[in-house]
C-alpha cells in the first residue's frame, strides 16, 4: 500500500449559506471543526443543510458569509478545481464512457500526472478496495457495491486532505450497506484519512462515527460522540432523531450537584439535570427504557424502578426479536420495546409501568 | 490561465497588424488579396498600416486597447488592477470598435449630424473584414477574462467566455437585425425617418381592412392570422387522433405511422404545395378526372385559403403528431389506473382525467401549428393565388416591383409580434402549467385503451390522411418522371437530365445538368453550417443546464427567440442589417451559413438540453472535485456523453439548412445560390417537372443522411442503455431520439 495519506483538518467559521438573495437560508451561522484523521458524520433529516455543508467543504457551493479552512488555509474563495478534496457522490457518479481504471486514473490525469504514473496509481488504489484486476470493465459491468468501491478508489488515489462522502451507502440493499460501511470505516483508520460522511441514516452514522454533528434547520442540533448523542440528547429534537424516544412531562422536585429528582407522573427517577432549574421540564424516555408489567405477573427486576403508574396496552405487535406495544397511560401515549418475547402481554391488559434510569434523560424542550 | 490570455493577445495582434482589416469584395478565402497588393493596397491593409498610409488614423486608439494589456503579461493575476485594466481595455475597445464602423461609413460620416457638426469626410470604410474580426474576438475575451477575474461565474475564465461569446452572437446576429427591422419600419421610400410613413404603412387598408366581413377582401394581417388558426386548428386534431392511436389502440402499423414524423424534416416546404398541383391543379389527376366524368369545368379552388390550409395542414400535423405523442404517453398510466378502479369507464376516463392532463400540451401543439402556419413561406409562395398573407408580402415587398423597404418592414414588425405573441404565451402562460407527470420513477402500468366509438373516430381520421400523405409522396417520386403533366403524361428521364446530367468530356466529367451548381452550393454551406450550429446550440445548453447565473432566464429567452422569428422577417432584417459597412455581408455565403447557425440554433439547444438533463449532475460535480476545470469537464466528459445529441444536431441543422427557403431566399446571390430558391424559380417558370424532379433528389439525399447516421446510432445504443442508471427516464430519451431521427 503506497498511497500516501496529508490529511487535514476543516474548520467552519460561522458559516451561512443563503440562497435566492437570503430568501432561502440554508446554513445559518454554523462554525465546527474536525480534527486530523477524525470521521465526522453530518447527520440531519432531509433539508437540514447537511449535504450543502458537504458541498461547501467540497467547493460546490460557495458560503454567503463566513470562513472556511481546510489544513489551516483559507479556502472560502476556492472553487472545487483547486481543493485538495475529493468526494464520493450519492450515485457514484462513474463516467460511463470511462473504463474503471480510466475512471479512477482521471483525477490524476486531468491535474497533469504522467500517464503510466497515473495508471499505476489507478491499479494501486483499485488493489486497495479490492477491485485489482476490474480495470479494464466499464462501471456499468460491475455490481453496485462494486461501483460503490471504484468510486472510493477514484477519490482516494488524489491522496486528498479531507474525503467526503455523501450517503455513499444509499444505493445499496440493507445487507450489503452495513458490510460496506465497516469496509469504509476499516479504510479510513487504515489511512488515517479525515473524513466528512453525510447520511441520514441514524444506524448508520452510529456505526461509523468517531464524532456525529446532528443539523437540523439550519443549524447544529448537538455535536459529540455516538454514545454522548445517544445517552444524553440535550435536546427533544435529537432524542427523538438518534434512536426512538417517548417525550413526557417531568418536574424537577430537587436539585443535588448533578443529579435531580424528577417527578414523572407520580414516579421518581433520579437524573442528570444538564442545566435545567426547578420546575417543570420534558424526559426523554427510551422504549426500551420502559418496562411493563402485566398486573397478573410479579415483577423481578432490581434495576427497575417501582411506581404507581399504570396503563392499559392498545396495540402489541410481535416482530421475531422483540415485542412492540403502545401503551396509554396519563402522561400520554408510550411506545414500549420489549425483549421479554416469552411472555407476551395482550392489547387491553392492564400494566404496571416502570422506569429504568439508564435510558432516561432530561431534555431541553422546543 | 494566463496562456490563454497570452493567446488571445496574440490573435488580437494578427488581426490588427497582419490580417487585411477590412473585407474583400472576392472573399478572403480566394487569397487574391495576398498577391494583388498587399500589404499597402488600401482594400486589403492591415488596420496598422491603414492608419500610416490610408488616413484612418482612428483605427491608432485601438492599438492602445491590445497594447495596455500587455503590461499584465509579467504580473500576470499578481497585477493589483489586473481585473480592472482587462475589463476596461476589452468593453472600451470593442465599444470603439463598433462605433468606428458605425460613424464612418462607405461615404464619409455614416449620420447626417457629424458631417454638419466636422464637414465633409472623404475618407470611406467598406465592411469589417477577418482583420476586424480578429481583434473583436481578443476583446472579447480580455473582456470576459476580466470579469472573471473580478469574481464573475466564480473566476470562471471558460463558462464566463463562453456566456460572453453567446451573447454577443446572439445580439450581433439576432437582436441587431430585428432592432434594424423595427427602426426600417419608420423609414419612407426616399430613406428619412419618419413617424408618419410607419403610421401609413401600418393603417395600410391592405393590411388591417376588414372588407371581407362585407363580401370584399380582408387585409393581409387578418388573413395570415385567420389562416394560422384554422390551420392550427385541424393539424392539432389530426395529430392527436394520430397520438391516440399509435399510443391507445391496437393498430397494428404503428411503426409506418411514425415515419410520417420524419416527413416534414427531409421535405422541402413547397413540395406539398406541387404535389398538391399535380392532384388538384387545373390539369391535375384529380380534377381531370372529375372534370372528364362529370363534365364541368376545371375549377380554381386550390389557389387560395383552400389549397394553402390543405397543404399546411398535411405540412405541420406530422410536427403536432411528434409533440403529441410524447403528450398523451406522459399521462402517468397510473392516473389512467386510479380513475378506472375508482369505477370510471373508458369514456369517462379519457374525458375526466386523461383529456385535463392533457391540455397543456394540446395547447403547445396549437401555438406551435400557429407559429408555423405564419412562418410557412413555401406553400402560400406556391398555392397563394389571390389570397395574400403576411410571408409572401413581406417576400414581394422587397423582390416585387414595390421595392418598399420601409412597408416590408412594417409587415415584418406585424407577423413577428403574432409569433412572437404565440411564442410568449407558449412560453410564460404555458410554461407554468404544464402537468407532465414523467418524473423519473419507474412508472409501472398500461395506458388505458380508447373506448370504440373514439377508436373508430381516430381510425377514420388519421388512416385515410395517412394514407393521403403517402399518395401525395407518391405523387412526387411519379411526377419526377412525367413528361408534362396533365398534356403529355408519357414517362421520360428527361427532367432528370436537364438538371443534373453528368458527361464526359477530354477534361473529365463535366456537370452538364442546371442544377448541379445550386446542389453543390447547398450541400457546401449545409455542411459547413451543421458542425458550428451543434456548437453553438450545445455550448448554450450546457450554460442554460449547468450553469447559473444572473438573467439567466432573460438568456434563455433570447437564445430561444429566433425560434420564434419566422424566416421571411430574418430574410429582411438580415438585408437591412448587413448589406451596410460595418457589418457588410449580403452576397456571400458567410451570410447563408450565419442566418442558418441562428435559425436552428434554437433545436441544438433543446436537443442538449433535453439530453444534458439525463445526464447525472454528479458527473460535472465528480470531475471537479477530481480536479478537473470546467473546460476539461466539458470536454471529456460531458461531450462524450453527448453524443447521439450531437449527431441529431448535426444531422438535424444541416437537413434544415437544405430545406430552408424563406430566409434563404432574400439572401442568396448569383455566386451563392441555394437548392430551395432555385427550386423556386423553375416553379415560378412553370418547370414543374424539373422542380420536383430537384426535390426528389433532395428528399433522397437528406434520406440517405439520416439514415446513415441512425444506423450509426443505433449501434451505439448498446452501449448506451447501461449508461442511463443514475437517471432512470427512458421517456425523454427515446422522444429526443424520435425528434431528430
Amino acid at each position: 500500500m503506497k498511497l500516501k495519506t496529508r490529511a487535514g483538518s476543516v474548520v467552519f467559521d460561522n458559516v451561512t449559506k443563503t440562497y435566492g438573495q437570503g430568501a432561502v437560508t440554508a446554513i445559518d451561522n454554523v462554525s465546527f471543526t474536525i480534527n486530523l484523521g477524525e470521521l465526522v458524520t453530518l447527520l440531519g433529516p432531509s433539508g437540514c443543510g447537511k449535504t450543502t455543508t458537504l458541498r461547501m467543504i467540497a467547493g460546490l457551493e460557495h458560503a454567503t458569509s463566513g470562513r472556511i479552512l481546510i489544513g489551516g488555509k483559507d479556502v472560502t474563495q476556492l472553487p472545487a478545481t483547486d481543493r485538495d478534496v475529493s468526494m464520493v457522490f450519492q450515485s457514484y457518479a462513474l463516467f460511463p464512457h470511462m473504463s474503471v481504471a480510466e475512471n479512477v486514473a482521471y483525477g490524476l490525469s486531468v491535474t497533469g500526472v504522467a500517464k503510466a504514473e497515473a495508471r499505476e496509481k489507478a491499479e494501486e488504489g483499485l488493489n486497495l478496495v479490492g477491485l485489482g484486476g476490474y480495470g479494464s470493465r466499464l462501471p456499468s459491468e460491475l455490481s453496485g457495491g462494486q461501483q460503490q468501491r471504484v468510486a472510493v478508489a477514484r477519490a482516494l488515489v488524489l491522496e486528498p486532505e479531507v474525503l467526503l462522502l455523501d450517503e455513499p451507502l444509499s444505493n445499496l440493499d440493507a445487507k450489503l450497506r452495513r458490510h460496506v460501511r465497516t469496509e469504509i470505516r476499516d479504510l479510513q483508520q487504515k489511512l488515517g484519512l479525515t473524513a466528512v460522511y453525510v447520511t441520514h441514516d441514524q444506524e448508520e452514522a452510529l456505526a461509523v462515527s468517531d464524532r456525529i454533528i446532528v443539523m437540523n434547520r439550519a443549524v447544529i442540533a448537538q455535536q459529540g460522540t455516538p454514545r454522548e448523542l445517544y445517552e444524553q440528547p440535550q435536546s427533544e429534537f435529537i432524542a427523538d432523531f438518534i434512536g426512538d424516544a417517548n417525550l413526557v412531562d417531568g418536574e424537577i422536585i430537587s436539585i443535588d450537584g448533578n443529579h435531580a429528582r424528577v417527578d414523572i407522573g407520580g414516579a421518581q427517577c433520579n437524573l442528570r439535570h444538564r442545566g435545567q432549574a426547578k420546575g417543570p421540564v420534558r424526559v426523554a424516555v427510551r422504549p426500551d427504557a420502559v418496562q411493563l408489567t402485566g398486573l397478573a405477573v410479579i415483577a423481578g427486576d432490581v434495576h427497575v424502578i417501582e411506581t404507581s403508574l399504570k396503563g392499559h396496552i392498545t396495540h402489541a405487535a410481535y416482530l421475531g426479536s422483540q415485542m412492540q406495544y403502545s401503551v396509554a397511560t396519563p402522561i400520554g401515549e408510550l411506545f414500549v420495546i420489549d425483549h421479554r418475547i416469552d411472555t407476551p402481554i395482550i392489547a387491553g391488559e392492564e400494566v404496571a409501568i416502570g422506569f429504568s434510569e439508564r435510558g432516561m434523560a432530561v431534555v431541553s424542550a422546543e | 490561465m494566463n496562456r490563454m490570455l497570452w493567446f488571445w493577445l496574440v490573435i488580437g495582434w494578427i488581426g490588427f497588424a497582419i490580417l487585411p482589416w477590412y473585407q474583400q469584395e472576392y472573399g478572403f478565402w480566394t487569397l487574391e488579396w495576398l498577391y494583388d497588393g498587399y500589404p499597402m493596397y488600401g482594400d486589403y491593409a492591415p488596420a496598422i498600416l491603414q492608419t500610416i498610409i490610408h488616413q484612418k488614423f482612428w483605427l491608432l486608439s485601438i492599438a492602445a486597447f491590445l497594447l495596455v494589456p500587455l503590461a499584465l503579461v509579467r504580473t500576470g493575476r499578481d497585477h493589483p488592477h489586473y481585473a480592472r485594466i482587462l475589463i476596461s481595455c476589452g468593453l472600451g475597445g470593442l465599444i470603439y470598435l463598433v462605433g468606428q464602423g458605425f460613424f464612418v461609413g462607405i461615404s464619409g460620416w455614416g449620420f447626417g449630424w457629424l458631417e454638419a457638426m466636422f464637414g465633409p469626410l472623404d475618407v470611406r470604410q467598406y465592411g469589417l473584414g477577418y482583420g476586424a474580426m480578429f481583434v473583436a474576438a481578443s476583446l472579447l475575451v480580455m473582456l470576459c477574462t476580466g470579469l472573471a477575474a473580478a469574481g464573475a461565474m466564480r473566476g470562471d475564465v471558460f463558462v464566463t467566455s463562453a456566456i460572453g461569446t453567446v451573447i454577443a452572437l446572439v445580439g450581433l446576429f439576432v437582436f441587431f437585425p430585428v432592432a434594424r427591422i423595427f427602426i426600417g419600419s419608420f423609414v419612407d421610400i426616399d430613406g428619412n425617418l419618419s413617424g408618419v410613413a410607419f403610421i401609413r404603412n401600418f393603417l395600410d387598408d391592405s393590411i388591417w381592412g376588414l372588407g371581407c366581413l362585407a363580401g370584399g377582401v380582408c387585409g393581409v394581417a387578418w388573413n395570415t392570422a385567420f389562416l394560422a388558426v384554422l390551420t392550427a386548428v385541424s393539424t392539432t386534431l389530426l395529430g392527436l387522433s394520430f397520438a391516440l392511436v399509435v399510443t391507445r389502440t391496437g393498430f397494428r402499423f404503428k411503426k409506418p405511422l411514425r415515419v410520417l414524423t420524419v416527413l416534414p424534416i427531409i421535405t422541402p416546404p413547397f413540395v406539398i404545395g406541387l404535389a398538391l398541383i399535380l392532384l388538384f391543379g387545373r390539369s391535375g389527376a384529380v380534377t381531370q378526372f372529375f372534370a372528364d366524368l362529370l363534365g364541368v369545368e376545371a375549377g380554381r379552388w386550390l389557389y387560395g385559403l383552400p389549397g394553402i390550409w390543405l397543404a399546411q395542414t398535411l405540412s405541420f400535423t406530422p410536427i403536432s403528431f411528434l409533440v403529441l405523442i410524447g403528450v398523451v404517453e406522459g399521462v402517468s398510466p397510473s392516473m389512467e389506473e386510479a380513475s378506472q378502479t375508482l369505477r370510471a369507464g373508458r369514456w369517462k376516463t379519457f374525458v375526466n382525467v386523461s383529456l385535463p392532463l392533457m391540455r397543456p400540451g394540446l395547447a403547445n401543439a396549437f401555438l406551435l401549428a400557429f407559429i408555423e402556419s405564419m412562418a410557412d413561406f413555401g406553400n402560400p409562395m406556391v398555392l397563394g393565388g389571390n389570397y395574400e398573407v403576411l410571408s409572401t408580402e413581406i417576400f414581394f415587398a422587397i423582390v416585387g416591383a414595390q421595392n418598399d423597404a420601409g412597408r416590408a418592414a412594417v409587415l415584418a414588425m406585424i407577423l413577428l409580434f403574432f409569433t412572437l405573441s404565440a411564442f410568449a404565451a407558449q412560453r410564460f402562460w404555458l410554461g407554468k402549467k404544464s402537468y407532465a407527470t414523467v418524473s423519473g420513477k419507474a412508472d409501472n402500468g398500461a395506458h388505458v385503451g380508447l373506448n370504440p366509438g373514439m377508436r373508430l373516430a381516430c381510425y377514420f381520421t388519421a388512416i385515410p390522411w395517412a394514407i393521403f400523405t403517402v399518395v401525395l409522396y407518391g405523387m412526387i417520386f411519379y411526377g419526377s418522371f412525367v413528361k408534362r403533366w396533365g398534356f403529355d403524361n408519357s414517362l421520360t428521364f428527361d427532367n432528370y437530365s436537364d438538371a443534373f446530367g453528368v458527361g464526359w468530356s477530354e477534361h473529365g466529367i463535366v456537370w452538364a445538368g442546371a442544377a448541379w451548381d445550386s446542389f453543390w452550393t447547398t450541400l457546401n454551406i449545409s455542411a459547413i453550417a451543421a458542425p458550428l450550429t451543434a456548437a453553438v446550440g450545445l455550448t448554450t445548453a450546457y450554460l442554460l443546464v449547468r450553469q447559473n447565473f444572473r438573467g439567466k432566464s432573460a438568456f434563455e429567452f433570447g437564445t430561444m427567440l429566433s425560434f420564434a422569428i419566422p424566416g421571411t422577417v430574418i430574410g429582411v432584417s438580415y438585408i437591412l442589417a448587413f448589406n451596410v459597412p460595418p457589418f457588410e455581408l449580403t452576397g456571400t455565403g458567410v451570410i447563408l451559413v450565419i442566418c442558418f447557425i441562428f435559425r436552428n440554433m434554437p433545436v441544438g439547444v433543446r436537443g442538449g438540453i433535453a439530453a444534458m438533463s439525463q445526464l447525472d449532475k454528479s458527473l460535472d460535480e465528480a470531475s471537479l472535485t477530481l480536479g478537473a476545470n470546467s473546460f476539461t469537464t466539458f470536454r471529456r466528459v460531458i461531450l462524450p456523453l453527448l453524443r447521439p445529441a450531437i449527431v441529431a444536431a448535426l444531422v438535424y441543422s444541416f437537413v434544415r439548412a437544405i430545406t430552408s427557403v424563406s430566409a434563404v431566399i432574400f439572401l442568396v446571390s448569383a455566386d451563392h445560390n441555394m437548392a430551395t430558391s432555385y427550386i423556386i424559380g423553375l416553379v415560378e417558370n412553370g418547370r414543374y417537372g424539373v422542380a420536383i424532379a430537384y426535390c426528389s433528389v433532395l428528399i433522397l439525399v437528406m434520406l440517405t443522411a439520416i439514415l446513415v447516421v441512425n444506423g450509426l446510432i443505433g449501434q451505439r445504443r448498446l452501449r448506451r442503455e447501461d449508461r442511463v442508471e443514475a437517471t432512470p427516464d427512458k421517456t425523454a430519451t427515446g422522444n429526443l431520439r424520435e425528434k431528430h431521427s
